[in-house]
């Protein structure tokens, strides 16, 4: 018979995400969620403490006439088993994170609690992609390509029109998609490629460069202007980096002035939990919701042969052709 | 606890040779105390008798005894065997304090008190043991006793010789029981070191009790106390004169019994430092912060760890509040006294607090100065909340245009209330609109 406390644990362990603020370190993230969820788990009602039966002699006796052996019985309870003592029943949880972003980013952070571990390791080795939301800032440029760093050159940006940008941004995804077919390590020219092609099996196995697999423009407005950033192995530095080349490209310069995470695999912004809902019931609920939407996915793919069937289809409304070809190839393989 | 653990194996390898050495003259002896035999044996036979156990007590790391001194015979061995093993009793206290009178030796017995007794381990006189013992080796364990003195042998407690936790102890030590009963957290206190082996040491009637008694007396409730000992342990090895001469000096300077009463609720290690230090610290605060003694006095009843903390970060945050921040005096005590908690917030976390309220939202300090509580506040609260307002439009706070958000009512406010009242907008907006952040 477990404990309350272990029942709501087993509840407990599985994948969730949760909307990292920008400016808090992913560490400190973490450890709150485990302090909270640790919190939750122990205010469970806990096992009374079990009784201990003690004989006791009666006192004295000596002097008066000798009455026979009496014994007096008492049921007390055992201390060493007291709360009190013996300390919380769940001292450290193990709570993992998925894919990390640095402090100056924000967005969809995965988290695994207990056995959710093993399932955050597989989902390191698919190759499962995630999409950014990049804020450019034109006109200035900076050391560490963010716009809190130290400006290093100023330029105009009067020419640059919409037009211009998708130019670029479509020039660098036709290259980052070269890198994909590169990074395979598969001969072009063999019927095998043709096949993995055809299902959207290629692309790099573990680490290799960073890839951007789709990039388009959100919003125009200059100096600001937006773009959606679809990625495999990519570093939230190296996505400023892009903002930078991308300024470059435009000959004028760019700097960064926000990354959000707005999917990282199955996980979108919709399911993730904000701050004030960083408490074990809510984190129950949301690890509840994965494990049932898992269980759809699975049953609705064995019936329908077609990698279509992704979350993501409701953002991209508006995307080019080939977008929703790369999305849905690149998302469809998430378990 | 780490550096404790060497030092318990190699008391439990010392422990093997000294037991295996006199478990055979303990095993002689066994027959002595069943039998009422002449009290000069009586002393002997209570050392040998407490080495019986193959394994005496012994707790974490000790630093020698003051319950040795009673006893003057000591030979090399035992002096040896003194420095390095450990040893704690209650009883013992009691035995070697009385000299282990028969009288009260009997009485000890046929209490058979299991819960209370522990065997500790005497320095054992090797030299005079064979002795004594060659008398009773006439006694053999087959006599027949009666159910009273059957009854009356105590049968030694099962404590481990040394251990890591308190737990093993608490069931038969009255001061560890009385301690969880009153609330105390053992678990928390036997983290940090030496605390276990302190409270271990500590005799109910003779230390815990009185301190408990003069924290009743000074007005502390019952419900509190748990929460006092389990911060501050050494409340209960403080002398009781200075206590006294502590609370004497507070309500000398017209503290009253109950503000004293609740100061010492809430800052738990303000009984533990000299009057000096008091005395400094509440003229440190009064001078600095230039206020009356009836306002120091304000300040300290409501924030009581200002007395009991270093008075370097305190100084540093009011040199950051007049430089870096750059307000005026009148409006530091202002501050103080209305939030005395910036007295002791993080320097780093003021600073970017200050930044964004005053650069980015465009405070000026005169109505930061109005409404402090915005410097207690969190930074990501504050941050998250603004931005909602001016994506709304009514980031507006300053008194005199229309459509006015008072800084208090912007920070205190819990969500809902916040939402409806002042954005005029839902709940799940809000939350929608974090995610966009």
């Amino acid at each position: 018979m477990a404990a309350p406390a272990v029942r709501m644990f087993r509840r407990v362990e599985g994948l969730f995400c949760v909307y990292k603020p920008s400016g808090v370190h992913w560490k400190l993230v973490r450890d709150n969620i485990e302090t909270k969820l640790l919190k939750g788990l122990n205010a469970a009602p806990s096992q009374p403490c079990p009784q201990e039966v003690r004989f006791l002699a009666q006192p004295g006796g000596d002097a008066e006439a000798p009455k026979g052996l009496t014994l007096s019985v008492a049921s007390v309870p055992a201390l060493s088993k007291h709360p009190l003592v013996t300390g919380p029943e769940f001292q450290y949880l193990q709570v993992g994170v998925g894919h990390r972003l640095d402090a100056f980013s924000s967005g969809v952070l995965v988290l695994a609690v207990g056995n959710g571990n093993k399932i955050l390791n597989d989902l390191y080795r698919t190759r499962i992609t995630r999409v950014h939301l990049v804020f450019h800032c034109l006109g200035s440029a900076t050391d560490d390509f963010s716009h809190m760093g130290h400006v290093v050159e100023r330029s105009t940006y009067g020419h640059i029109t919409q037009d211009k940008l998708d130019r670029v941004l479509a020039m660098l995804q036709g290259a980052n998609q070269k890198s994909l077919l590169m990074y395979s390590n598969v001969d072009m020219r063999s019927q095998e490629a043709y096949e993995m092609a055809v299902q959207g099996l290629l692309g790099p196995d573990g680490k290799s460069a960073p890839i951007l697999t789709g990039l388009r423009c959100i919003r125009f407005e200059p100096p600001n202007f937006t773009i959606e950033v679809q990625c495999l192995n990519e570093t939230q530095k190296y996505l400023r980096k892009v903002v930078h080349e991308i300024g470059l490209e435009l000959r004028s310069t760019a700097v960064c002035k926000g990354v959000r995470r707005t999917r990282d695999g199955p996980f979108t912004l919709q399911d993730a939990l904000t701050r004030h809902h960083w408490t074990a019931s809510d984190i129950m609920q949301a690890i509840q919701q994965y494990k049932s939407s898992k269980k759809n996915k699975n049953y609705s793919r064995s019936k329908v042969k077609e990698p279509g069937l992704h979350p993501l289809e409701e953002n991209t409304t508006d995307s080019q052709q080939n977008e929703t070809n790369v999305e849905a190839v690149a998302a469809g393989r998430t378990e | 606890m780490k550096t404790s653990k060497p030092a318990l194996q190699t008391c439990a390898q010392e422990e093997v040779t000294m037991a295996s050495s006199c478990a055979q003259l303990c095993l002689k002896c066994r027959s002595l105390l069943c039998s009422k035999t002449v009290a000069t044996t009586w002393q002997h036979s209570t050392q040998v008798r407490h080495c019986r156990t193959v394994t005496p007590v012994i707790t974490k790391v000790l630093n020698g005894s003051s319950f040795f001194s009673g006893n003057h015979r000591t030979s090399p061995a035992s002096q040896r065997w003194k420095q390095q093993m450990f040893c704690y009793s209650e009883l013992s206290v009691k035995h070697l304090a009385t000299e282990a009178k028969e009288d009260k030796f009997k009485e000890e017995l046929s209490r058979a008190d299991v819960v209370a007794y522990k065997s500790p381990l005497l320095p054992v006189n090797e030299i005079q043991m064979p002795l004594d013992l060659d008398a009773a080796a006439e006694f053999s364990a087959l006599e027949e006793i009666t159910h009273e003195e059957a009854v009356s042998i105590s049968v030694p407690a099962a404590i481990p010789p040394s251990s890591t936790s308190l737990r093993d102890y608490v069931d038969k030590s009255e001061t560890l029981s009385k301690l969880v009963q009153l609330g105390v957290n053992l678990w928390k206190l036997e983290q940090r070191p030496n605390v276990g082996t302190m409270l271990l040491k500590l005799d109910f009637n003779m230390d815990v009790a009185p301190r408990l008694l003069f924290l009743k007396h000074i007005g502390v409730e019952e419900s509190h106390i748990g929460y006092i000992i389990t911060h501050n342990p050494f409340i209960l090895t403080e002398d009781l004169e200075s206590l006294q001469a502590r609370v004497n000096y507070l309500k000398s300077k017209k503290f009253s019994s109950e503000t004293v009463a609740s100061m010492v609720s809430r800052a738990p290690y303000l009984l533990n430092f000299s009057v000096k230090r008091l005395d400094n610290r509440l003229g440190f605060y009064q001078q600095q912060l230039n206020l009356s003694a009836s306002n120091t006095r304000n300040i300290i009843a409501r924030l009581p760890r200002l007395l009991c903390g270093s008075l370097e970060p305190v100084k540093e945050n009011l040199k950051v509040c007049e430089i870096e921040l750059g307000f005026k005096e009148n409006e530091i005590q202002h501050i103080a006294l209305t939030v005395p908690k910036v007295l002791t917030a993080n320097k780093r976390k003021l600073t970017q607090l200050f930044d964004f309220i005053h650069n980015t939202m465009k405070v000026p300090h005169h109505l930061i100065t109005k409404f402090p509580q915005v410097l207690n506040t969190k930074y990501l609260r504050v941050r998250e909340r603004h931005l909602f307002l001016e994506f709304l439009g009514k980031a507006q706070y300053d008194p005199d245009l229309p459509n006015y958000i008072s800084l208090d009512r912007l920070v205190s406010l819990p969500d809902e209330i916040f939402c409806t009242e002042l954005a005029l907008a839902t709940l799940e907006d809000f939350y929608l609109f974090q995610k966009t952040l």
